[in-house]
């Protein structure tokens, strides 16, 4: 770009200040441009993790509490026998997703893999769906789990994804039981 | 100003000479004013000034619309209806800047329509496409953050589905998402930073439309027949070509007063009629609406986005219906390297013609699956839409121009003007 009418191959002076000048004004940039960018992250108050407690005690088989955490709905789910079966005896190799998405539980998306407890009575999920972020239906879809309003995108009972153009399975936040009747996220 | 000759401005009073030699602003105007411009214009040439129309209409109201809006997750809401039901004239206000944005729409879709059409694309006027290209990106841009602003149920889930959009993008996608939403869902902060682009980028615009006049003020008008203005001389340009002012101004004035009749019967009468119930109830996190549906100047593009169900290969089905959505405009903004016939104007194009009214027809078809439920036959309808859209930029404007047999094209325009209204003989 600069070419010294000096034809010294070394270069000159006048070479080594273009290319000082423009290195301290590449990096004065990049500083002054960096926290305008940066600003626009999640601030500290949102950053905070939070952890919440939910009381289950109420939650009758084959229904759903949704409860908001992070911003996000959460659906417990207590699924009843029939649910727990058609979740496990599907053949998990047919799955778009083989993944758990399961943040306690790491492995495939086999339904022991996805649920809270061994007997498989209890899924929590995050509420959204993997495609656009829109909140999933309970209680419906082709596969008597979760129906995506948004683009069609249809879950199973283990809220597995079957159809539509989501891409994974519904993530599984960290989850515990504090009691037989409490649940802790996060 | 390069390009077809013409009468330049002379300052000729004192002060006028002062002036000119100090700032030349009443030279700019003259020649802006002034420019020679085809004299066969057909009404598909009044666009541009309803879009012009439209841009100040929308920043005038939006300017005092900001005066009484709160962008705030527990205020915005209520703001709103405060505007609605307090503010003197502001329902008037918001209905006009509502559906000012359906109008700009129309007229924008018209005169893109219109450039296609024409070819109006084509060397020299690539600029002038690219840079609209630009201006109906930021319109789009524009329109999205400012649904987002009265924080119903549309507003809210709207802004999730289409900042989701960014998530799709494989690896760095959740952090672009997170960056752009302040948080891990939209929130306030996400409210309060639309509000402010949204009110920044009209502006950027503003910039763009300048750029853009001055683009085709340098090359000329494109015209119906496609073919250029004589410039070896300035008696020849003015066989071809009639002064901006008064001749067009005053066209354009009298179309725009036409659209206003019917502008304002939907703005006093049906001003919800575009919009949508579900944002009259306030935004709520954990309820998604049943049917999500953007407005209908989207609907388009949204329905090439959700045509795609399936994997192809390593992109799954998500991100490659982001891509199929930006690429859908993409291959539209290269439409000036993709048409390869040496005719201008698709009058002369016999076989064009065909394919562009289908092209029309798919737009359409497209806008009405974008509104209906991805259910039954409208995925695959999306499918075959999304298709021709591609591939008539892709395949069909390239190979036409080799195959098709054009017909003559007028020798100039005061030749073809002359065929249509003769002189009169006195």
């Amino acid at each position: 770009m600069f070419v010294s009418t000096d034809s010294d191959p070394q270069g000159t002076r006048r070479d080594f200040l273009y290319v000082a000048t423009a290195a301290t004004g590449a990096v004065a940039g990049g500083a002054a441009v960096w926290p305008l960018i940066n600003q626009m992250n999640p601030s500290a108050d949102v950053t905070a993790l939070s952890s919440i407690e939910v009381d289950i005690s109420g939650i009758e088989p084959g229904t759903q509490l949704t409860v908001k955490f992070l911003g996000k709905p959460v659906f417990i789910r207590r699924r009843t026998d029939d649910e727990i079966k058609a979740a496990r005896d599907l053949d998990i190799s047919t799955l778009r997703d083989g993944e758990s998405r399961n943040a306690n539980i790491e492995g495939d998306a086999s339904d022991v893999n996805r649920a809270m407890d061994e007997t498989g009575e209890w899924l929590v999920m995050i509420g959204v769906c993997t495609h656009l972020g829109c909140v999933p239906l309970g209680d419906a879809g082709d596969f008597g789990g979760w129906f995506c309003p948004c683009h069609g995108s249809h879950y199973d009972t283990s809220g597995r994804i079957r159809k539509g153009p989501a891409p994974e399975n519904l993530a599984i936040p960290l989850t515990s039981f504090i009691d037989e009747n409490t649940i802790k996220l996060g | 100003m390069a390009g077809i000759p013409h009468d330049h401005y002379e300052p000729k009073t004192g002060f006028e000479k002062w002036l000119h030699t100090r700032l030349p602003v009443v030279a700019l105007m003259y020649d802006t004013l002034m420019l020679p411009t085809p004299k066969n214009l057909n009404w598909m040439w009044i666009w541009g000034i309803v879009l012009t129309f439209c841009l100040v209409l929308q920043i005038i109201t939006g300017i005092v619309l900001a005066m009484h809006y709160t962008p705030h997750v527990s205020m915005a809401f209520d703001s709103v209806e405060h505007i609605m039901r307090n503010v003197n004239g502001g329902w008037a206000l918001r209905y006009i800047h509502a559906n000012g944005a359906s109008l700009f729409f129309l007229a924008v879709y018209i005169h893109i329509f219109r450039g296609l059409y024409y070819g109006s694309y084509k060397a020299p006027r690539e600029i002038t496409w690219i840079i609209g290209m630009l201006i109906y990106l930021a319109m789009m841009a524009t329109g999205f953050l400012g649904y987002v602003l009265p924080w119903g149920q549309m507003s809210f889930w709207g802004a999730t589905v289409i900042t989701g959009l960014f998530g799709a993008i494989p690896g760095i996608g959740p952090i672009i998402q997170e960056w752009l939403l302040g948080g891990p869902a939209v929130d306030n902060a996400t409210l309060n930073r639309f509000f402010s682009l949204h009110y920044l980028i009209p502006f950027v615009i503003v910039g763009l439309v300048a750029v853009h006049i001055w683009a085709f003020h340098t090359t000329g008008n494109n015209n119906p027949t496609g073919v250029e203005v004589r410039r070896k001389s300035k008696a020849e340009a003015n066989k071809d070509t009639v002064p901006f002012w008064p001749y067009f101004v005053v066209k354009d004035l009298f179309a725009l007063v036409l659209i206003l009749v019917i502008f304002f019967v939907f703005v006093g009468f049906m001003p919800n009629y575009l919009g949508h119930p579900d944002n009259y109830v306030p935004a709520n996190p954990l309820v998604t609406p049943p049917h999500i549906v953007p407005e209908w100047y989207y609907l388009p593009f949204y329905a090439i986005l959700r045509a795609i169900t399936f994997d192809v290969l390593f992109l799954n089905a998500k991100f490659l219906g982001v891509l199929m959505m930006f690429g859908s405009i993409g291959v539209m903004a290269l439409v000036p390297w993709l048409d390869t016939s040496p005719v201008r104007s698709g009058r002369y194009r016999p076989a064009f013609k065909w394919f562009f009214l289908v092209l029309v027809i798919d737009f359409i078809v497209l806008m009405w699956c974008g509104s209906r439920p991805a259910e039954g036959l409208v995925p695959l309808i999306s499918l075959i839409g999304a298709i021709y859209w591609f591939g008539y930029f892709l395949v069909i404007l390239p190979v036409l121009g080799f195959v098709e047999k054009t017909n003559a094209v007028p020798e100039t325009i005061e030749a073809d003007f002359d065929a249509h209204y003769p002189p009169k003989k006195d």
